[in-house]
Order: C-alpha cells, then structure tokens, then sequence
C-alpha cells in the first residue's frame, strides 16, 4: 500500500530524512517511532505530498507522491502535529468544509461527516466553536477530518499528543479499530503505544531508519544485548573482576551486597548470552553462585539503545 | 466541475470567516458610513453650485434656468475618487489574514494535503474578498439610488454604472496583490502593514504625470492604478483601462500563487 524507497529531505544542509525506505501493507499499523526531530513529521509529510522529496520514490496505494500527487491526496487522510483547526468555525461546519474540499459528493456528505463524527465521539460538541474545545476533543476533531473521505491511507502524526491517560486509551482503541480497513501509519514517541497498537514498527534516528520489525521481535532479538543480574558469594572485588573478565562483558555495576552476596548487573554485547560463561568463571574462582537471571530489555531500552550515540553499532546487531 | 465545487468551498469558508468575525461588518460599516458622508457632501457641493449658477442666470437675464451643471462632473467623480481611497485603506484589511492566518494556525497543511489545487485556493480566497468588497460597492450605491427616487430629471446612470466598475475593478486589484502579500508572512499584521505599503506604492505611481514629464515617466505614470479611474468615472468604457486592472490582478494572483507553491519547495 506504502512503498518508499531510499527517501532523502535536505533543508539547505541539514538532511532532515536520509535514505528511507519502508514498506506498509494493505490494513497493517505501522508505528513510526524516533526521537524528536528523527525525521518522522518530515517523512510523513513528504507522504502526504505537503512536501516534496529530495530524493528517492514514495509510492501512496500505488500512486507516485510527487507525480501524482491529487490522486495519493485523495487516498490520504492525515492529522498533522497540530490538528489543522479553524477557531472560528463549529464543529460539524468545520466537518462540512472538510469534505467538500475533499471531493466528498452532495448526498455521500452528509452520511460521511455524521459517520466520522460518530466515530470519533464528538457528537456531544458538534454545534461547539472549535476555539472552546479542549484538547483532547481538538484532537479528535481532527483525527474526524482525517477519515472523512473514507481513505485507503491513514497518515496520523502524534496522535495521542497532549492527551490525558484515558483519552489515550481511547485513541489507541479507535486507530486499532481503524487499522484493517485502512492502512495506518502512526508516529509516536511513546513506546507502550506501539507494543499496544502497531503490527510493526519502524524505529528511526537522525533520519535514518535503525530499526524495523515487529515490536515482540524486536524485544526478542536483542534480548541478548540486555543486563544479566548476578548474584554471588564472596568478596565484591574480587567477583567484580572475575565477571569483567568473562569475554563479552562490557561493563558490571555492582547493585550492593547482603549478607556477603554481591549482586551486579552484567552488561553484555549485543547479541551475545553470557551466562554460561558468567556461572564457570565465578565458579573457577571459588565464589559461590547463588542466582543469574537475564533481565530482558523492555522496547524502551530497545528504543534507547538504537538512538543513542551508539546507533551505528546498535543497527546492524538488530 | 470540480474546480468550480473547490473554490466554492473556500469562497464559502471564507465568507463564513469574514461575516464570523467583526471584519466584514466593521468594514461595511466604515465604508457605508464614508460613502454617505462623501456622497452627502458631494451632492451638497452640487446643489450650492446648481443653485448658484441658476442664480446668475436669472441676474443676467439668460432665460429659462440657465446653463446646467453636469451631476456626473459634479458629484459622481469626486465621489468614486474619495472611495478609492477608502479602498487603499480598507483592502489590506480584507486580505491579511487569508494566507496569514492559514499558515499561522496550520490549517495551510489541511489545504495543502486535499485533493485541491493551489490556484482553486488562490482563487477561492480572492474571489471571497472581491465578493465582500463588490457588496460594499452594491450597499454604498443605495445612496446614489436616492437620487433616482427623488430627482425631477433622473441623472445618466452610466456613469454611476462605469465608475462602480472601476472602483470595483481597482480595488479589486488590491485584493489580488493583498492576497499575495499574505503569503509571504505568518503574521497579519505585518501582511496587513506590506499591503498597505504596496498598495499606496501604485497609488503613487500615477503622481509621476505631470505635462512636463517625459516619456519614462509617462510610463511610470501609466503604471499608477488610479490613471486609469478617470475615463471609467467619466462614464466612459475604455477598453485599455479594464484590461490594465485585469491584468494586474492576473499578475497578484500569478505571484500569490507561485508564492504559495514555491513555499512547499523551499520549506
């Protein structure tokens, strides 16, 4: 449904997006994950042709962005940052001006307007001025605009920005309810978002994608790259030196010690389990092992870990 | 089709703004309000001379009610020249905010990203100022209707006729340019200050004819926008008048809208 292929943006000379390239199936939820100023909104607003790439193809339901842009336009419902509201306007007006200029048709208006109000619950401000409404109904007014016109593409930047917990969990249940029908793409940089709504998700940095997969399998694949929690009997110096020892390890932080049990957390290399190699060493040199747990790496340390400064050695482990 | 149905829809959105807001009515109100004064004045002015000259007909005996005084001459042009200079005040009022307030609020990007073109936006929005100003023009004229209902002899209306169209059409001009100097800035205001700088800046042009200019400045002169009010406030259709104002709001409108695409290029 959304092919992009080595999509490049520089402004003067900054590259805000480098050598993109992604691909979205019919009805999937992608989740577009990355630091501020990752590239995200850039991306999404080249796929939505309010800017033109640099370099490179996107491809929107099988129209060229940029060589056919009124056709990827109607195909394309999106919610900007900040929803795209007129102050001055009431809810349902806004609506109705909405669909026109999206080439909704006389009778097919009305039903699609009162459908995007039902869906997105704003029935109750509907004779409302936008400018009394409060966040988190502007932003489902907008997501309304977004899914008036029936799109294939649902292009949604921050959906759940500035929302209270509950409003949240709303959003996510509604763009869940959307992906399948319409193909979804949102950005975010809350990472329980993605584990909660998105199929797949695309973890970009600096511009450039670092990593792309499912969120489960993205956990599970640098599970290894986590912290080994250790616990031994003996004197700290001395097992602290045997761990740093072990091949592989980068670093131990030593957590305290009870009742002369040390316990550290043991810092690996990505990809690699260290365990066995942890247990022999301590062992050999006459320390009791009492306990070695892998702590797993939740997406947030994931998340870190790939768009921290070490991103370039990160991305070809994942 | 579809074209007409978009620039509906922005003229419809646009109107909707201008009558949702206190601008068209502060607007209709000052001018109606200044095209009474200056029509009651002119009109007064008119009458003191009629009478006057009737006077001295009498005195010197020249029989019947002596020379008349043309309404046209009299009242009719000295009432469109001071309305156009209502217009140089009023249009940047009735265009700052059209792409001003749409970049500033963001909405620019909910317009960008519909299946609509840039001209059927360009176009939407100026047509909705012309539209509001031509209502004005149509609102003010009940004055000059009065004289209608109560003159013994009813003035020539194609004067009346001849000048609203080249008030129309030079205000109309800058219209054209005011929407394009609103997609320069995010700010209203300084949309509005540019216009109104603009706007004079072609207002003065016309000074530069005086019979001792040579030709450079008879050019410039010609460029002024309101030489060309003249012959139209005469009563008289000049065909190279109403194609000068058309081609100037050609121009701001072909400037407005390289300006709002080459902004998404630059961006």
């Amino acid at each position: 449904m959304i092919e992009v292929e080595g999509l490049t943006k520089r402004y003067g000379r900054t590259t805000a997006v480098d050598g993109v390239s992604f691909r979205v199936e019919k009805g999937e939820i992608l989740g577009f994950l990355g630091p501020n100023g990752a590239g995200k909104t850039t991306t999404m607003r080249i796929l939505t042709c309010y800017l033109p790439p640099t370099e490179g193809t996107a491809r929107v339901a099988g129209y060229d962005v940029f060589a056919q842009p009124m056709e990827v336009k109607k195909r394309v419902g999106y919610l900007p940052e900040t929803p795209p509201l007129y102050p001055d306007m009431e809810v349902a007006e806004y609506l109705e001006f909405c669909a026109r200029i999206k080439g909704v048709e006389g009778k097919e208006r009305a039903n699609r307007v009162a459908y995007a109000i039902e869906t997105c619950r704003v029935g109750d401000v509907r004779r409302k001025l936008i400018a009394k409404l409060s966040k988190g109904y502007r932003q489902r007014v907008g997501l309304a605009q977004a899914i008036l016109h029936n799109p294939e593409v649902l292009i949604l930047d921050e959906p759940t920005a500035g929302l209270d917990p509950k409003q949240i969990i709303e959003t996510r249940e509604l763009i869940r309810g959307l992906g399948g029908s319409h193909t979804v793409i949102l950005s975010t940089h809350i990472l329980p978002e993605v584990s909660m709504t998105c199929g797949r998700v695309v973890i970009i940095n600096k511009g450039r994608v670092v990593a792309e997969d499912a969120p489960d399998n993205l956990v599970r694949r640098l599970k290894g790259a986590g912290t080994t929690r250790i616990e031994v009997r003996g004197a700290e110096a001395s097992v602290l030196e045997a761990i740093r020892a072990v091949p592989g390890v980068i670093a131990a932080h030593p957590r305290g010690s009870h009742d002369g049990i040390v316990v550290a957390d043991v810092e690996a290399e990505a990809g690699k389990d260290v365990r066995a190699e942890l247990a022999s060493a301590v062992v050999t040199k006459g320390h009791g092992l009492v306990g070695l747990q892998q702590l797993g790496m939740s997406l947030e340390e994931i998340f870190l870990h790939l768009t921290t400064a070490d991103a370039e050695e990160a991305a070809p482990a994942a | 089709m579809t074209a007409l149905r978009n620039i509906a829809a922005i003229f419809g959105k646009e109107w909707r703004h201008y009558f949702g807001s206190p601008i068209a009515w502060v607007a209709l109100f000052v001018w109606t309000m200044l095209f009474g004064i200056f029509f009651y004045f002119s009109f007064s002015f008119f009458l003191e001379q009629s009478m006057r000259i009737a006077q001295q007909g009498m005195e010197y005996g020249g029989g019947g009610g002596g020379m008349k005084i043309s309404l046209n001459e009299y009242m009719i042009r000295p009432l469109f020249h001071n309305l156009a200079v209502v217009a140089l005040f009023i249009a940047p009022m009735l265009t700052m905010r059209l792409f001003a307030e749409e970049k500033r609020q963001g909405t620019i990007e909910l317009l960008a990203t519909s299946p609509i073109t840039d001209w059927q936006v360009v176009l939407g929005k100026f047509l909705a100022a012309s539209g509001l100003y031509a209502l004005m023009i149509l609102a003010g004229l009940i004055n000059v209707a009065l004289i209608w209902s109560y003159a013994t002899s009813p003035p020539d209306w194609k004067p009346v006729a001849t000048g609203a169209l080249g008030l129309f059409l030079l205000g109309a001009c800058f219209l054209a340019m005011g929407t394009f100097v609103s997609t320069l800035t995010r700010n209203q205001i300084v949309a509005g200050i540019l216009s109104f700088c603009l706007f004079l800046g072609m207002w003065t042009l016309g000074w530069a004819d005086d019979p001792t200019s040579g030709p450079v400045l008879k050019a410039v002169a010609y460029l002024g926008i309101t030489t060309h009010l003249e012959d139209l406030v005469k009563g008289v259709v000049d065909l190279k008048h109403v194609v000068f104002y058309l081609s100037v709001i050609a121009f701001g409108l072909f400037l407005a809208h390289q300006s709002v695409e080459s902004q998404r290029w630059r961006a």
